[in-house]
């Protein structure tokens, strides 16, 4: 599919189930093959199709060269192969026509004669087109097998394969109809656009007894799209990969220009050139990687140390590891930045299969090792029925590690191992401190930094823009707190293209972040994994271990001091050279001669052997102006990366202009180094000259930088980047309002889709900011800056669509019920000038319209209208409720938001006073997300991100936790709640896949609605999720919003939603998927006209959050982060509270105003419905001679016909093959307990496929008994590898007992129900020492019981809120934002234990007294189990684990309680310690629980004061 | 910015005032200042608004709300609450020019639409401002300042008024020769006539203007533009020239006796007044004993003042002051509700009962409420020597026109009445400007009888010709004729220079 409308290839992205089988002794097999394919096939629901469901995304199959296969074969056809290894086999994609395929071929034969190699003959592959669905078949390539006989010169079979290589990239570079899947002596692909079993059938060989190998890896894809494409199927050459690079394009940028310094011994220099650019154009990410690894492997690299150096574990923080093993990443990341991004990736050359998992481990992958020498890993357990007397062990994956099969060496080489084996090889350490410099210990220079002071500091801040509020309120700030500043109710300010403010270049970049492909990353909890450090100098050639390599200058914080960048400046070390570029031109120089002489200039610098370039706008004055710092950062990073000089010379930016957080970030993700704003510190040292920060100015200047730098991890953390080194350079950003040469020539490949401004626009408004200081004619100017009222409004800025007039207006309007006010209220926010990409556009109004009493009445369509999702907790009882009352009234919708629901109010649904709300949120902090909660609702939500924060988590401060709060979210009232950045069961489009199934089996009478924020390519996120089953996909627009953010992301992350709607309705009527699902959209829709235009633009329902608001009487004071809210809304204040004074009926005549309205536009249209409106871009045009540089045509871009979605064409979720419908819902007895209460049992065998087991049942349990059942009354007991989300949401009353293992998700949401796992009695492995269940257990559960008689994966009882668990080890991040309940660990602990933990207690067996190592400490204490109760507490639990699942373990320790006691420790937060401990005081005072937390909370808030 | 919750801690609390029957014994000014402490406590009142209202000074159901400075008072607020005085001076005079005048006289448009009045009282914004404008001329930190370079271009003000101070201030700051013509004695225009010496005594103004002609602006007294200067003179002297001549021309009651002695233009009184109070060096004692003046003795007399409004609530207190023996004034509207009824919602300009200081020093000192509403003259009674002794009332009742819809006052029969009167003053609003001084420039007026220009613009019909003030937009506010002249300033240079930095 080719660029079209908003949709751009490049947006695609893919997840997906991994496998892999290999024999450690080499030993082959057709069986090993039969059982990967069975491994893949078992995988299907980790696998994509398309919507008629005949046509997967992508299966593919890599194993060793099948010889017995390939040798009779051959000899039918007369083709002499010889033995293994003595010939090279490709697998080709041909063109299916026959010219073009006799070309290909004849090509390959050519250039393989050319490169001294004989070439025996081809073999068209037998296939059998019949399994395949149209889509697949309608683009089906031509397959056939060429085979190269191997020369005698070749002294390996890498050597072999290395000449395979070279002659494979002249092929590529040669054509660009013919693709190669695989060539190679030692490996070969079969791969397609298949559906998990068409693999099998396709390829005929893959069925052939002959076909033998004794390596198998196999890949299943789920794409985001149905785009047609059989080479985007994996394997790729070298690697399967499960996962999403995000820095891809600094890696590929960075790899090219490393072209120019590598050297390799293996490689002629001449064939080094012909193999280059080592990553073609066009790839996935994935397929880029791949390229990388296999350049590396075939110049001389060892494979696994390749693997080793792309994908680093975390080690700057990580004091677990060895110094040998520091100092070997230290030198290796001087010269390569992490492939940052989650990774699960298993590679092979045929001879040696590695794995390795990502920093963040945010992929699953278990692993079996088999009694008879086999190796089985895949993404889940279950995939392969094995027996477990034969397994050996049963282990997964751990984050940042890696494993090796060698089945020469007849050897598994674990991650201990392999590691020390290569920071052993070379004294990395020596030659690090032999080379490597350190910022902080240059020596400083005796020159005092140039400071600016009184009015010449002014001058300069007007000159580079400095608006008022961002010295007395950003700047103050950071400087003060150590913290960005935060902001509340989203934007209602022009774009920056659109703005008549001035805004510097930086406005014009959006942020991107991460959503649903992969996940964002909590970069506060989770710090281990980040790092800050970046290098400067010159590169090393990173094929070649030597000393030299490692000379360059680390700096541990990117962003410098004054004093720093002194020293920088005049740093005098042999082998690096500093110079400095001025960016300062003189005034009236045309901009583009200013660029080139700036690049003529960074040429001269490199020729004289600069490494470390400066660039530096100091020098402003009346005459010199100095050049936007973007657009020179950018500009010469582009022109290195173009010449090939960035990895030669690292660019740091000395400049006035930057002050806020996006300000640097968008500077270092372009592709600086290193920033010094200067300016930004004079201002701080004025705000203590003038008594507005009472603090030392290095202190401040400190905390300002800190709290930079902490903004810039966050935006790369919203990514899903860990580390700045791969932020650099990234581009993550998407322009809007810049124009196509400018991105093209400067920030090239960047995404800009609207056009915009040129060189020229950005020359005059720079000059225009610098006449503004330096007056022309030398008069005198206010020596005070301006206030421009970005976020919080002044009359003399920018111009907010929400103002005194409109607000005025709005609220006479809904509370008089006077449309001619509501109105007049339109005329004035519909005013062009409010600066949106609506205000561009105009109706296409037909001739003749129809009478407006032909049109559907308001009635109808405020059905379709729906609140916003605002959590009870940020706004208050009587605001929330009156939302719901008004929806409910309407039959519209209003949204919990994700704070849970009240019992009362959740029992009031369908009564005349319906206050429950009709959607229920589940977000990532699954605050009071029970079996209840969303077995009540009309949809469900998944907030996969916010237009306030797209990217980002939440953290209700504690003194916002009022004990009711506290009650609807099950937390402890007065300690801070946190929600991570992403869901811990969503880190892929597969896993989002699985939530929407489980959600529709915890209420199958819902709609599943998932919320995406507007962002490039957010038209293929939602490609993915409608594959994924939602009905209902809610496109939010970043102006929306309402919630507390820091004021950086509310401006400048996420997208207008015109862009994401058009591009997500283009998106899915591209892919067939338009009548699959409903389009919602959001982000400060205000009036009929604008909802009008998102109907034209394909939007079917929409929400409205800040008007409502307003309607109830907010007046956007933007203190919704306060508490202080004067208006009663957004504030738990019980004073504040009194002061509400909204009703239900002002949101209603809200809603039925702007039906109203939208019914006019309609009649005019001439449609009758709002389903006739909806897509119709027909009815839009772009307004004419608005003066603005802007061009709508992407968005406005005419769409194919389609179907609109049918209430009738719902993806189909297959309940009824479900265990949960055909057995325990089918079991007389069962359906007898839910009625009566009474007891009965079911055993039942299940797999990995029986996906979210039990939940259907808990439904109907909760359905049938809201409260749920009594303890074990009805009991299943499985047998078998539990599927994903296995028993998630159970209530009380149902126990579901495991024999046998479990994959990730376990008890997800737990509401009330028990569930055990533990090891057949036959295992071959001890339990407490395997891992017996995946990851992710836990996550959200509010109440019940587990019993775990094995070790569990990563992030086990994460944001555990109420639910009691045992298990006998985890992995990292246990414990994680845990707010309630208990866990009991007696087995090792993973780092990073207790990371966010408000609440809630862990006793953990620390026999070796490794826990504090681990533990994270921010919030919680680690103290000895000494009282009684405690004791007790603990003691119970053993003992029902062992009552449940036999656990020799906890059997041992209860019979030696004694001796095993004074080993647990037990984690408590200390500030939910002391809570407890007053709620305590209070309920022996004789009160009850309530009043307790309410006092406690009260004295808690006083004492705080 | 600001402290958040600081509005529920601390209660408003307005200046202190000297008591009614204290004050009336002399013509200073009775407002004072709190502590630096409660004052602080004051600014911590404010909640920093998203949206400040304070500062919008836009129409709102026809009638301004907030500043029309626009002000920036969350700022100005919260470097008050941090003890930044100086940095909130400097906040302040980024939009105004004279605070020392609004933060006397202003209504205070910004209080009224303060979001914090919508649940309890609004911040003390105008006391605030007033505090800081008199901390900064205290410490030394409102100065002269002349400016470096000049352009060469010359302007000529016509007319001292705000509007005009404002104007020449603005305009001598970027480097033009600034003349202002005077055709009083003193400068001021209504700050200094118009408005009694209790509610902004002199001095105030004085200091003002001496900081101005240090700064190199001109002033010429006495020189009546259109009279004693002619248009065509001043358009061959100087490049521009602004009018800012205000909206003198009195409303006039045209009742029978119109004729009466005794019956003066409020403005006229007040005039009298205070320029007498000057010449006397601001000695009380020469004043009430006065004979010199029109009227001669006001002790013991019966004054009658024909308006409602703060002009007739000034001549309330002047005349209180000067010992007049009763005090009634007169008002056709009805008596406003003491608080905010549904459909005056706020932000909208509360149409409230204010007692203001006259009246307050009335009920004081004869110990009733001067206003009586609804009513109006029908007759002037004069004695035999033509002097007034009497006047006749009728009151009056809304009726709605059933054409226009509007609410109309219409006499009620049988309500006549007649109550005695030595004095009558009337204060019933101006009607525009004088017409000698706008045909002399030969300028267009509108039909409200303002100078025309197009809507949010200031040069009139006449090349190089400005206009600003009530003689652009008619009889307004103190606040309203200091924006005027600064936009009337920048769109000057801007037609001077070809840019503008003001």
């Amino acid at each position: 599919m080719n660029n079209q409308g908003l949709y751009d290839q490049s947006f695609e992205h893919d997840n997906c189930g991994i496998g892999a089988i290999i024999d450690i002794n080499g030993k082959k097999s057709h069986k090993l093959v039969c059982d990967a394919l069975s491994i893949v096939e078992n995988l299907e629901h980790r696998a994509g199709k398309d919507g008629t469901g005949e046509t997967g995304d992508g299966v593919g199959i890599l194993t060793g060269v099948p010889h017995k296969l390939f040798s009779d074969e051959c000899k039918k056809m007369g083709i002499t192969l010889g033995g293994e290894r003595e010939y090279g086999v490709g697998m080709f994609f041909m063109p299916d026509d026959d010219l073009k395929c006799a070309r290909d071929k004849k090509m390959f034969e050519v250039i393989t004669s050319k490169e001294g190699l004989e070439f025996l003959g081809w073999r068209n592959v037998p296939i059998n087109e019949s399994v395949l669905g149209s889509k697949a078949l309608s683009c089906m390539p031509r397959i056939i097998q060429g085979f190269v006989k191997r020369p005698e010169e070749t002294t390996n079979d890498l050597d072999f394969d290395r000449r395979l290589y070279v002659v494979r990239r002249i092929f590529e570079q040669s054509t660009d109809t013919a693709y190669v899947a695989s060539l190679s002596c030692r490996t070969i692909v079969y791969k397609g656009m298949f559906l998990v079993g068409q693999l099998r059938t396709f390829f005929l060989d893959l069925m052939d007894k002959r076909y033998e190998s004794n390596v198998s890896m196999v890949h299943s894809r789920f794409s985001t799209n149905t785009n047609p494409s059989w080479k985007l199927a994996h394997p790729n050459r070298m690697l399967v990969h499960n996962g999403e690079i995000n820095t891809i394009k600094g890696n590929v940028d960075k790899m090219l220009a490393r072209e120019e310094t590598m050297e390799s011994k293996t490689f002629s220099k001449d064939d080094m050139t012909r193999v280059l650019p080592v990553i073609p154009k066009f790839g996935s990410d994935s397929a880029m990687l791949d390229n990388t690894l296999e350049f590396l492997m075939m110049s001389g690299m060892e494979l696994p140390l390749a693997a080793m150096i792309l994908i680093p574990e975390p080690w700057s923080h990580n004091d677990t590891i060895s110094m040998e093993r520091r100092d070997f990443y230290q030198y290796y990341a001087t010269m390569m930045e992490p492939w940052d991004g989650p990774a699960s990736i298993l590679f092979s050359d045929g001879d040696v299969m590695g794995a390795i998992l990502d920093r963040n481990g945010l992929r699953p992958s278990r692993y079996y090792v088999m009694d008879d020498g086999r190796l089985i890993l895949a993404s889940e357990v279950g995939v392969l029925d094995l027996e477990e007397a034969h397994i050996l062990k049963k282990e997964r994956l751990h984050p940042g590690k890696m494993l090796v099969v060698d089945m020469k060496k007849h050897k598994i080489y674990g991650d201990e191992e392999l590691k020390e084996h290569y920071a052993l090889e070379k004294p990395y350490g020596e030659w690090l401190d032999g080379n490597m410099l350190e910022l902080k210990s240059l020596k400083i220079p005796n020159i005092k930094p140039e400071s600016y002071e009184g009015d010449d500091l002014i001058k300069l801040l007007k000159a580079f823009g400095y608006s008022y509020e961002e010295c007395r309120e950003s700047i103050l700030n950071m400087a003060l707190n150590g913290a960005e500043q935060i902001g509340s109710m989203g934007i209602d300010t022009p774009l920056a293209a659109l703005s008549g403010e001035y805004q510097p270049l930086f406005n014009y970049f959006k942020q991107l972040f991460a959503q649903v492909t992969n996940p964002p990353i909590d970069a506060d909890r989770e710090k281990i994994v980040t790092s800050t450090n970046v290098y400067v100098g010159k590169n090393g050639n990173l094929l070649e271990k030597k000393a030299e390599n490692c000379h360059v200058l680390k700096i541990h914080n990117p962003i410098l001091t004054d004093l720093d960048m002194i020293k920088i400046k005049k740093m005098n070390k042999p082998g690096f050279k500093v110079s400095e570029v001025s960016t300062v031109y003189y005034k009236s120089t045309p901009i583009e001669r200013v660029l080139d002489h700036l690049f003529v200039e960074v040429d001269k610098a490199y020729k004289d052997g600069t490494n470390i370039l400066v660039l530096s706008d100091r020098g402003v004055d009346e005459n010199r102006v100095a050049l936007p710092s973007l657009l020179a950062v950018a500009a010469v990073h582009q022109h290195l990366v173009r010449t090939k000089k960035c990895t030669a010379m690292s660019l740091i930016l000395e400049s006035g202009e930057p002050r806020e957080v996006h300000h640097f970030a968008t500077l270092l993700g372009f592709g600086a180094c290193a920033v010094n704003p200067y300016l930004a510190h004079a201002t701080i040292g004025r705000l203590i000259d003038e008594g507005n920060l009472n603090k030392d100015y290095y202190a401040a200047v400190e905390d300002y930088d800190h709290a930079v730098l902490k903004g810039i991890v966050k935006i790369a953390s919203k990514m899903g980047i860990s580390t700045i080194q791969s932020y650099m350079g990234s581009k993550i950003f998407e322009a809007v309002g810049v124009n196509k040469e400018v991105i093209d020539t400067y920030f090239t490949g960047t995404v800009s889709r609207v056009g915009g401004i040129g060189l020229e626009d950005i020359a005059d408004n720079t000059d225009k900011q610098h006449s503004k200081a330096f007056d022309p004619l030398g008069l005198d100017t206010t020596m005070t800056l301006d206030s421009v009222g970005r976020h919080k409004m002044r009359s003399q800025g920018e111009k907010h669509r929400y103002n005194p007039q409109t607000i005025h207006m709005l609220q006479s309007a809904v509370r008089e019920g006077n449309y001619e006010k509501f109105k007049t209220y339109t005329s004035m926010v519909d005013k062009e000038e409010t600066g949106y990409l609506r205000s561009l556009m105009d109706f296409e109004f037909p001739e003749k319209g129809i009478d407006i009493s032909e049109v559907e009445d308001e009635k109808e369509i405020v059905k379709r209208f729906k609140t916003g999702a605002m959590s009870y907790g940020s706004i208050s009882e009587e605001a929330h409720e009156a939302l719901a009352i008004a929806m409910n009234h309407l039959k519209g919708k209003s949204n919990s938001g994700e704070g849970g629901e009240s019992d009362e109010r959740i029992a009031s649904a369908g009564t005349d006073h319906d206050r429950s709300s009709a959607i229920k949120q589940v977000a990532s902090g699954r605050f009071g997300v029970t079996s209840k909660y969303l077995v009540s609702a009309k949809e469900l939500q998944i907030k996969m991100a916010q237009g306030a924060k797209p990217g980002e988590g939440g953290h209700l401060p504690a003194g916002k936790v009022y004990p009711w709060i506290a009650k609807t979210r099950h937390s402890t009232p007065g300690v801070s709640l946190i929600s991570p950045p992403p869901h811990h069961d969503i880190y892929s489009i597969e896993d989002l896949a699985q939530l929407i199934f489980d959600l529709k089996c915890a209420n199958k009478n819902a709609r599943i609605s998932v919320k995406l924020v507007s962002e490039a390519g957010v038209g293929t996120v939602a490609a993915g999720v409608a594959k994924a089953g939602a009905r209902v996909i809610l496109i939010s627009g970043y102006d929306g919003g309402t919630g507390a953010a820091p004021i950086s992301s509310i401006h400048n992350a996420g997208l207008p939603w015109e862009l994401g709607l058009a591009e997500t309705h283009q998106t899915l009527i591209m892919n067939g998927l338009r009548d699959r699902v409903i389009i919602e959209t959001d982000g400060k829709l205000m009036s009929g006209r604008d909802v009008a235009i998102a109907a034209c633009l394909g939007a079917e329902e929409f929400g409205f959050a800040t008007a409502p608001l307003v309607a109830l009487g907010c007046v956007m004071m933007r203190v919704c982060n306060l508490d202080t809210c004067p208006m009663g809304i957004a504030t738990q204040n019980p004073e504040l509270r009194k002061r509400f004074a909204g009703k239900p009926e002002y949101v209603e005549n809200f809603m039925l105003f702007i039906a109203r309205e939208l019914r006019e536009y309609m009649a005019k249209l001439g449609v009758r419905t709002l389903d006739e409106l909806v897509g119709r871009v027909d009815f839009l045009k772009a307004k004419e001679d608005t003066g603005v540089k802007l061009s709508l045509d992407q968005i406005l871009a005419p769409v194919e016909a389609y179907n609109k979605p049918d209430k009738d064409n719902l993806y189909d979720f297959k309940l009824e093959t479900t265990p949960d419908e055909r057995v325990l819902l089918a079991d007389k007895g069962v359906m007898e307990s839910i009625k009566k209460g009474t007891k009965s049992k079911v055993s039942i065998e299940i797999k990995n496929t029986d996906r979210a087991f039990g939940t259907l049942l808990g439904a109907e349990i909760t359905r049938k008994n809201p409260e749920g059942l009594k303890e074990d009354t009805i009991v299943v007991n499985c047998k078998g590898a539990g599927g994903q989300s296995f028993g998630a949401f159970i209530p009380k009353g149902l126990t579901l007992n495991i024999t046998g293992e479990a994959n990730d998700y376990l008890g997800k949401g737990l509401s009330g129900g028990k569930i055990t796992v533990c090891a057949p009695d036959d295992a071959g492995y001890e339990p407490e020492e395997n891992i017996i269940l995946g990851n992710v257990a836990l996550y959200g559960a509010t109440s019940g019981e587990a019993y775990i008689a094995g070790m569990a994966g990563e992030r086990f009882c994460v944001r555990n809120s109420g639910a009691r668990a045992v298990v006998e080890g985890v992995g990292e991040h246990g414990c994680e934002y845990m707010t309630g309940g208990c866990a009991v660990v007696i087995g090792p602990t993973g780092k990073n234990f207790a990371a966010g933990m408000s609440g809630g207690v862990a006793y953990v067996l620390d026999e070796d007294n490794h826990l504090y190592r681990n533990l994270n400490k921010e919030l919680v204490l680690m103290e000895q189990v000494e009282s009684k109760a405690d004791v007790a507490e603990l003691k119970d639990m053993l003992k029902k684990h062992v009552k449940h699942t036999k656990s020799k373990k906890a059997t041992k320790i209860l019979e030696d309680f004694d001796e095993y006691l004074p080993k647990f420790k037990k984690i408590i937060p200390a500030d939910y310690k002391s809570l407890m401990h007053l709620i305590h005081t209070f309920e022996e005072q004789g009160m009850n629980s309530e009043e307790a937390a309410i006092e406690a909370f009260n004295a808690r808030e006083k004492e705080g004061k | 910015m600001g402290k958040p919750g600081g509005f529920l801690e601390y209660e408003r609390e307005n200046d202190t005032c000297i008591a009614p029957l204290e004050r009336i014994k002399n013509f200073d000014e009775f407002h004072k200042n709190l502590s630096p402490e409660k004052r602080k406590a004051q600014a911590a009142r404010c909640m920093e608004c998203g949206i400040p209202f304070c500062q919008a000074g836009e129409m709102i159901s026809g009638m301004a709300s907030g500043c029309p400075l626009h002000n920036l008072v969350p700022e100005t607020n919260d470097a008050l609450y941090r003890g930044n005085i100086a940095q909130a001076y400097e906040r302040l005079s980024l939009t105004h020019s004279f605070p020392e005048f609004t933060s006397r006289v202003c209504p205070a448009l910004c209080e009224a639409a303060c979001t914090c009045s919508v649940n309890g009282e609004s911040v003390t914004t105008k006391d605030n401002e007033k505090y800081i404008i008199e901390y900064a001329f205290e410490h030394g930190l409102v100065k002269a300042k002349v400016p470096t370079v000049r352009t060469g271009k010359k302007v000529a003000v016509i007319g001292s008024g705000p509007s005009g101070l404002a104007a020449a201030a603005a305009l001598n700051s970027r480097g033009h020769k600034v003349t202002v013509f005077e055709r009083n004695d003193r400068a001021g225009g209504l700050l200094r006539y118009g408005i009694p010496n209790m509610k902004l005594d002199k001095r105030v103004i004085d200091r003002r203007l001496k900081i101005m002609e240090e700064s190199g602006i001109e002033f010429k007294y006495g020189s009546d533009v259109g009279k004693d200067v002619k248009a065509k003179d001043l358009l061959k002297e100087y490049d521009r020239i602004v009018l800012a001549c205000g909206a003198s021309n009195p409303r006039d009651i045209n009742a029978p006796g119109r004729d009466a002695k005794g019956i003066y233009f409020a403005v006229d009184f007040l005039k009298e007044v205070s320029k007498k109070l000057m010449d006397e060096n601001y000695d009380v004692a020469k004043l009430t004993e006065c004979k010199t003046m029109s009227w001669g003795n006001l002790k013991g007399k019966n004054v009658v003042i024909i308006g409602g409004g703060d002009t007739g609530n000034d001549c309330v207190g002047t005349s209180i002051r000067l010992g007049a023996g009763s005090v009634i004034q007169l008002e056709m509207m009805p008596k406003p509700p003491v608080s905010r009824t549904p459909s005056n919602p706020w932000p909208e300009w509360p149409k409230v009962l204010k007692t203001d200081y006259g009246q307050e020093e009335a009920i004081a000192v004869f110990g009733s409420d001067p206003r009586i509403y609804q009513t109006t003259v029908t007759e002037f009674v004069k004695d035999k020597d033509g002097k007034l002794k009497e006047i006749k009332t009728v009151k009056l009742e809304p009726q709605k026109d059933p054409k226009t819809g509007r609410m109309n006052m219409v006499p009620v029969k049988g309500s006549e009445e007649v109550m005695k009167a030595d004095l009558v003053l009337i204060a019933a609003g101006f009607l525009g400007s004088q017409d000698y001084v706008v045909n002399d420039f030969g300028v267009e007026r509108n039909a409200r009888t303002n100078v025309a220009t197009k809507e949010g613009a200031f040069a009139t019909s006449k090349d190089k010709v400005f206009v600003c003030g009530d003689m652009h937009r008619g009889q307004s506010l103190v606040v309203w004729a200091i924006a005027e002249g600064r936009a009337a300033a920048k769109a000057v240079d801007e037609s001077l220079m070809g840019y503008s930095n003001l």
